[in-house]
């Protein structure tokens, strides 16, 4: 079953949460500059690479929002900076009235448990030389989730069955199972320590279009039944249209356009979000032929030098002279519809 | 979408795949390793002669016996006897005792040491790494005997100061292939999923690295088993090892080498012999484990 072939009523009638709903993280001015060094012993920062450059966003308990952007616009870096494997060179990251950044290790041990992820990659998020029960118990033996060995092996039986799996599993390898399967586990291992908020890095990317659907499903199942809060990374358009409440889109380091997910596919305003969405085939080819594709020209330029004012100006088709000069305001163009552009 | 027949086929598939006995196993890798099999050989058969030295031979390994002195191989001395009519045969019998202890001590206390230190090298990474490595540097910049020598001439001769003077240089050596390996398993998502779910680095280094470097290590310590008797036997020949009376297949060596070579040859002969094939033998073994366990080399 493909994302495309769903229903639209099926789309429609998703669960949205309050507009009155608190924030659980907000993130403002985030920036993460990779320096790029010279020399052996006495190294010098020669440049920067702009992985992400100041974006700020906020994600209302129970809610997901996408995050998408082609390959190297730092999506994947914005979800590490959260969960504090790479230190942000500035910013501040709110988690629920807490300062991630600030938090020294002791104090992020609490928060360990209620933020998790999943991977891209179901084939290298396991270590190889664990058994799969050992993998999903051993976040509950570090966070004390269960009291004992056997409510761990039971837990472990549970989380396997809730993900689609046979609780046989759990004897088994991470090379005896399937990309499927192995994802499923990675769900299960993040869902051990009963998080709330779950940072899904292209956690479907690396599957097939079928596997993909159910993997889909089993989140949305699992968001509903948990309330958890996504923040869901990925390129794909169509997976982002299926299970998020909002979309961010970033192009090099920087949202360009945030809006509810109808809204943003509906009417897109960022000439980026346009043409990205202009990519997206429709499944019929009358519809394909006759319709007005908007392509991107060019490459994505280097994000250690990248261009003045709108980063997408070389390469956006309603670029005028003002675009190259000041940094477009990331303003609210309608309620709820941020958009970083002059000329909407 | 919960895949209940997937589940039931994967049962079945579980039902049909049999437990292979152990012996065609065995049978399997003799086919793919004749080589490493006849250095199996000779490693299995020093074990034994460790172990059951007692059994093997009815002689006393330090007792002089000075009617029987320079005897030449023969019915009742197999070997031999050497200046002070010890049979050969028991003392070299005997002799494996003290390289097989010499040899597996050091080199597991060595390659151990280095793997932990090699896994939190790259694990750390940073100013740490730098540092630590240069460190290594000059433990590597000195040649295995020199080191070895070095540390006899601190500590004193016996056998416990051989096996720290043999393991000091062995770290370092395990530590730089270990680290290399480790490097390329820190950027795994699998370390990244460790971190984000708050493991301690003692966790993540011990459960989640160290398991993983495994192939290397194990590849060294079988290379440095042989490396070790080699080196065991260089410093009690050069009378900074084992002591006298207690028999060791380089102080056999030095005993008879020198003054024997023309009238009495069995006496130098024998050890030579018995070390020649001891590291020869852990060197054949270890080569076929590397081929095993490395996945690139295994062709099949």
């Amino acid at each position: 079953m493909s994302v495309d072939s769903l229903p639209r009523e099926k789309l429609m009638e998703r669960s949205r949460p309050d507009q009155e709903k608190e924030i659980l993280i907000k993130v403002s001015g985030l920036k993460m500059y990779f320096p790029v060094t010279e020399g052996a012993f006495i190294t010098r920062t020669v440049a920067h690479v702009k992985a992400i450059d100041g974006i700020s966003f906020d994600i209302k308990r129970g809610e997901t929002l996408g995050l998408v952007g082609e390959s190297g616009c730092g999506k994947t870096t914005t979800g590490r900076c959260i969960l504090q494997l790479e230190k942000p060179t500035a910013g501040e990251i709110i988690y629920d009235n807490l300062d991630l950044g600030k938090l020294s290790k002791e104090e992020w041990r609490p928060l360990r448990q209620r933020i998790q992820v999943i991977f891209q990659d179901p084939y290298s998020s396991l270590n190889p030389r664990m058994k799969i029960g050992d993998i999903i118990s051993e976040p509950m033996y570090v966070h004390n989730v269960e009291e004992d060995g056997p409510a761990r092996v039971k837990r472990v039986r549970e989380l396997l069955s809730l993900c689609g799996l046979s609780p046989k599993f759990a004897d088994r390898y991470p090379h005896e199972m399937s990309g499927g399967q192995r994802q499923r586990v990675g769900i299960a291992r993040a869902l051990a320590v009963r998080p709330e908020f779950i940072i899904c890095d292209e956690a479907v990317s690396a599957l097939d279009v079928s596997i993909q659907a159910q993997v889909i499903n089993l989140l949305e199942d699992l968001r509903d039944e948990f309330n958890l809060t996504y923040l869901f990374i990925s390129h794909d358009l169509s997976v982002i249209r299926h299970l998020c409440h909002r979309v961010a889109v970033m192009y090099l380091g920087k949202i360009v356009e945030l809006a509810d997910c109808d809204e943003l596919y509906d009417n897109p305003l960022h000439p980026y979000t346009r043409a990205l969405l202009s990519a997206v085939p429709i499944p019929d080819p009358t519809i394909e032929k006759q319709r007005a594709h908007q392509i991107v020209k060019g490459e994505i330029p280097s994000p250690i030098n990248p261009p003045s004012g709108c980063v997408f100006h070389p390469r956006c088709t309603r670029a005028v002279d003002r675009c190259s000069q000041g940094i477009p305001e990331f303003r609210e163009v309608k309620p709820d519809h941020w958009v970083a552009c002059t000329e909407v | 979408m919960v895949t209940t027949s997937e589940v039931r086929v994967e049962s079945q598939i579980e039902e049909l795949q049999e437990k292979r006995p152990i012996m065609v196993v065995i049978k399997g890798l003799l086919r793919k390793e004749p080589v490493g099999a006849a250095g199996a050989l000779i490693v299995l058969a020093m074990i034994i002669m460790a172990v059951f030295a007692p059994v093997l031979t009815g002689y006393d390994p330090e007792l002089n016996s000075f009617e029987h002195m320079l005897t030449p191989p023969g019915s009742q001395f197999w070997l031999g006897t050497d200046q002070f009519g010890r049979d050969l045969f028991t003392r070299i019998v005997y002799g494996a005792r003290t390289a097989l202890f010499v040899g597996f001590t050091t080199a597991f206390i060595g390659a151990t040491v280095g793997l932990v230190l090699g896994v939190m090298s790259a694990y750390f990474g940073g100013r740490f790494d730098l540092i630590f490595q240069r460190v290594m540097d000059v433990f590597m910049a000195f040649p295995l005997i020199i080191m070895a020598l070095a540390v006899v001439a601190i500590f004193g001769t016996g056998v416990q100061n051989v096996i720290i003077a043999i393991t000091i240089p062995f770290i370092p050596r395990c530590a730089r292939v270990v680290r290399s390996n480790a490097l390329s398993i820190r950027e795994i998502p699998y370390i990244d999923a460790a971190r984000a779910l708050g493991y301690s680095h003692t966790r993540i280094i011990l459960r989640h690295m160290v398991p993983n470097v495994m192939a290397p290590y194990l590849i060294m310590v079988t290379a440095f088993v042989g490396q070790a008797i080699l080196l065991e036997a260089s410093l009690s020949y050069l009378g900074l090892g084992v002591q006298e009376p207690i028999p060791a297949w380089g102080l056999m060596l030095q005993g008879g080498a020198e003054e024997y070579a023309e009238s009495a040859p069995w006496v130098a002969i024998w050890p030579g012999v018995a070390i020649s094939l001891a590291v020869f033998g852990f060197n054949l073994f270890g080569d076929s484990v590397r081929d095993v366990l490395d996945p690139k080399l295994r062709s099949q």
